[in-house]
């Protein structure tokens, strides 16, 4: 029995909960610790000194002023899409489809573009373009829902193979529309006539997706807050059993809340083809309905919260390949960075949720041996 | 009692959870040859104790002796090799396996798993303690009181000589509850230290040979059963005396409110639930429901409510001016616009009556959110409503802001059954509705169920302790196997009588 007596060191014990600001604190520790790890780390492979390591990340996204907005519009695109998906989050429909939701409206408002540039007049163009893409992100967002609903599929599966069904679509109409024949892409749309393009807010073409961000963060945050529509979801999403004890319909529930993450998605579509890049690519989303997963989650589905998650990724990113570029390494070299980064971001929650305490009898289990 | 040998000493056990103490400086002693009822209300750490013992928690402070010998027990696995088994609560046991093979299942040994060796091991304890079970049996194939048999056989099997029961009887007949008692006894005569975890006064009056009483994680005392009584143990567990009586007013002006008639129910899996089910619940009324769990009873409540579909048969509610309505076929919802003013308190009450990570007045809300022709929420009223619950039931909560799965689960049933009567009900279905709760907090819910009585509400009470049944209903139905086994007098019904009808038809034979 003796040699048995051994007692451990260290505990792990859940914590009660933590005031807001201590779980901060420890969320932009863990942050930092990330810098200083990454800092080393480059050093070692490198050479590059920490301080140059950091100036440059900070560079990256703050140089120069074009810097600063693009940084500023990336930004806002992604908190956009993060958004989006939020509703369907906090019901708890893993919704990883926003991509295809983005992408069919972005077709929507190309079609627009192409099709009826010589029928209507601009100011007629872009709400039918809006209205559409919105339709078509909304559509795509109910077909998962409808099933889900109806047959209980699992959701995450759905919306995922949705975006390849969405990306061939578009990869389709690409080739149809292509200019010039044979170019396999679709180039500026309207260059010279500017029909379908969004108008320049006070004259700069970055505000736009800023306006459109706020918008939709205010949206969202009293959709979810005050809306009797946000209450019946966030039922639904803690508990169907109770959603149905006080007599919510489920099905309508799912199929409601996804047409309004569809909806919100192609919206987010619309802004990117007629505000900012004129045209349409298969890759035009570039992965950010996946990245808008991580945001929200590390917001918790707060959409105040998400401001800061949203530009924290886009930090890292332009940060990270400013590094690459600048000390000419790899571009996976970013890839590296940012993983480490979310790499200690995500294991922060641990410290959140638990604490490490020295065991107290582990004296007295001295004492015996 | 100086010949008794201890067989588990702790000292001083301290563990927190955050900012809560669960247990405070904590001392116990558990003697061999002797059974110990470990007493507590809700929240009083009795389990965490326990707990502590058995290895799933690590203590913040103190000494643990095993035989004399300081100890430390860092895991389930090691509170075995000290002989110290915990039968918890919930059975952790694998369905598709028989009683032998979850007997052995995680104990090494060397060499082939011989399973008749098992059995013919399992069969041996179960002579020596008069223990009834076929080792060969699936788990899956059992009735509640034989898993809770293998469970215990499981402990004694890894030879464990100190026995922790977590509530064993809340799930059991008299009948089954009567055998538990009696092989509990043959383990103590021969000399296992045994502890059981309970709430009822009258089964640590009948089985154990001493009690110890926690209260708000603190020792209080301990003394011989022979020496105390029900009473003075309620006042010691509550800290003020209280009175352990449950009124019984008589009916107020009985008239029939729910009709149902040949009520079958299949569940998703098709099985049978319900079969054949009519009778009446009347106004201002309480119709007690007894039964085995499992025997109906959710499907029954649930039906009513609108929640789950029927095969055949009727359920009609029966209005004070005589206008009748189906209520099969409808959802809540419906059921609701109609007027009928329904309200049901679920077994499952954070899986259904509430939401567990929102706070006390956005579960206020829940019933009444759609109110209003805005598409925005009136949060003002809920949250009154909510004062008011706290208030008047004497709800324990940092603030009504709290997630009410951080409250204790006498509290969480105040706030579900606060806001189900708050809508004025005309029938008020309850399902297990002082479960785990202590005796205070049942008394409240007994006293709020009887103001409903006596403002003309059909009581439909869904029980599992036949005492309060006993005590509480004017009438009492049985059901066995989703049947009716027989509709009783509450004030003439006897215990016995209603434990034979749980098993059989009739009661008979």
């Amino acid at each position: 029995m003796e040699k048995k007596n051994r007692v451990p060191r260290f505990h792990i014990e859940k914590r009660a909960s933590l005031p807001w600001h201590i779980s901060l604190l420890i969320r932009l520790l863990s942050i930092l610790a990330a810098f200083v790890v990454c800092a080393l780390l480059t050093m070692i492979i490198t050479g590059v000194k920490p301080g140059d390591f950091l100036s440059t990340m900070v560079y990256g996204s703050f140089g120069t002023p074009r810097k600063m907005w693009i940084t500023a519009q990336n930004v806002a695109v992604l908190l956009c899409i993060s958004l989006a998906v939020t509703p369907s989050f906090l019901m708890k429909f893993w919704n990883e489809g926003a991509d295809g939701q983005i992408l069919m409206g972005c077709l929507a408002s190309s079609a627009c573009m192409i099709k009826l540039a010589d029928k209507l007049p601009n100011g007629l163009l872009i709400p039918v373009m809006l209205i559409l893409s919105v339709a078509a992100g909304a559509v795509w967002g109910i077909i998962p829902a409808f099933f889900k609903a109806q047959f209980n599929t699992n959701e995450t599966l759905f919306t995922l193979m949705l975006n390849y069904i969405a990306t061939q679509i578009v990869a389709y109409f690409i080739v149809r529309w292509e200019v010039p024949k044979g170019s396999g892409q679709i180039g500026i749309i309207n260059q010279s006539s500017e029909i379908g393009w969004f108008p320049q807010i006070f004259g700069n073409k970055y505000v736009l997706s800023i306006l459109a961000a706020v918008f939709m963060t205010v949206l969202i945050y009293s959709y979810i807050r005050f809306s009797k529509h946000g209450y019946e979801l966030t039922v639904v999403g803690e508990s169907t059993r109770t959603a149905r004890y006080i007599g919510i319909n489920v099905k309508r529930v799912i199929i409601r809340t996804m047409a309004l993450s569809g909806a919100l998605a192609g919206l987010v579509g619309f802004l990117l083809v007629s505000g900012i890049n004129h045209t349409l690519t298969a890759t035009i989303t570039g992965g950010q309905g996946f990245t808008a997963v991580m945001v929200s989650w590390l917001a918790q589905f707060n959409p105040i919260a998400m401001i800061a998650t949203s530009f924290l990724i886009i930090f890292l990113e332009r940060g990270a390949i400013e590094i690459s570029s600048a000390f000419t390494l790899n571009q996976s070299f970013s890839s590296i960075l940012t993983g480490i980064i979310l790499f200690f971001l995500i294991g922060s929650e641990f410290f959140v949720s638990y604490r490490i305490r020295r065991s107290a009898n582990s004296e007295a289990g001295k004492e015996k041996k | 009692m100086s010949e008794k040998t201890i067989a588990v000493k702790m000292r001083d056990v301290s563990k927190s959870f955050g900012p809560v103490m669960a247990n405070d400086k904590v001392w116990l002693d558990i003697y061999r040859g002797e059974i110990l009822a470990l007493l507590g209300e809700n929240g009083s750490g009795k389990t965490t104790l326990m707990n502590i013992l058995s290895g799933i928690y690590c203590p913040d402070e103190g000494h643990i002796y095993i035989n004399d010998e300081e100890v430390n027990i860092r895991s389930p696995k090691e509170a075995f090799e000290y002989g110290i088994g915990m039968i918890h609560q919930h059975y952790k046991l694998v369905e598709v396996l028989s009683a032998a093979e979850n007997i052995i299942l995680g104990v090494k040994q060397p060499g082939k798993l011989d399973i008749g060796e098992v059995c013919k091991k399992t069969r041996k304890l179960c002579e020596e303690y008069g223990f009834e079970l076929d080792p060969t049996q699936k788990v899956y194939d059992m009735s509640v009181s034989q898993k809770q048999t293998v469970e215990i056989l499981k402990a004694l099997y890894r030879g464990a000589d100190i026995l922790i029961l977590d509530e064993p009887t809340a799930v059991l007949t008299p009948q089954e509850t009567e055998k538990l008692f009696a092989i509990l006894r043959n383990m103590r005569d021969s000399g296992k230290a045994i502890v059981i975890i309970t709430h009822k006064m009258n089964e640590v009056e009948e089985l154990s040979d001493r009690v110890a009483i926690l209260r708000q994680g603190r020792f209080v005392g301990d003394m011989p059963t022979h020496m105390t009584n029900a009473q003075e143990m309620t006042n010691m567990l509550v800290g003020h005396p209280v009175t352990l009586s449950i009124d019984r007013p008589d009916p107020v002006d009985p008239r029939p409110r729910i009709e149902i008639k040949g009520l079958t129910v299949r569940n998703e899996e098709g099985v049978l639930k319900l079969d054949d089910v009519s009778f009446t619940a009347n106004s201002g009324e309480i119709l007690g429901i007894a039964g085995i769990s499992g025997s109906g009873q959710k499907e029954l409540l649930e039906a009513i409510a609108g929640l789950q579909p029927t095969e055949s048969g009727s359920i009609t509610y029966i209005d004070d001016d005589g206008t009748r309505e189906e209520l099969i076929g409808k959802d809540p919802l419906t059921i609701a616009n109609l007027g009928v003013t329904l309200s049901f308190v679920p077994e499952d009450r954070l899986g259904m009556g509430l939401v567990g990570n929102m706070d006390i007045s956005s579960n206020m809300m829940l019933r009444s959110f759609r109110s209003g022709k805005s598409a925005f929420l009136n949060r003002k009223d809920p949250r009154r409503l909510a004062e008011r619950v706290v208030e008047e039931l004497e709800v324990v909560t940092p603030s009504i802001g709290t997630p009410v799965r951080k409250l204790s689960g006498g509290n969480i049933q105040k706030i579900l059954v606060g806001r189900e009567i708050s809508s004025a009900p005309k029938v008020l279905l309850t399902a297990y509705a002082v479960r785990g709760l202590d005796t205070n907090s049942s008394y409240t819910i007994y006293d709020l169920i009887n103001k409903q009585k006596q403002s003309g509400v059909a009581v439909v009470y869904v029980g599992e302790d036949l005492d309060v049944l006993l005590e509480l209903s004017d009438r009492i139905l049985v059901l066995c196997d989703g049947k009716v086994s027989g509709i009783v007098d509450g004030r003439k019904a006897e215990k016995n009588k209603i434990g034979l009808m749980m098993t059989k038809i009739g009661g008979e034979g």
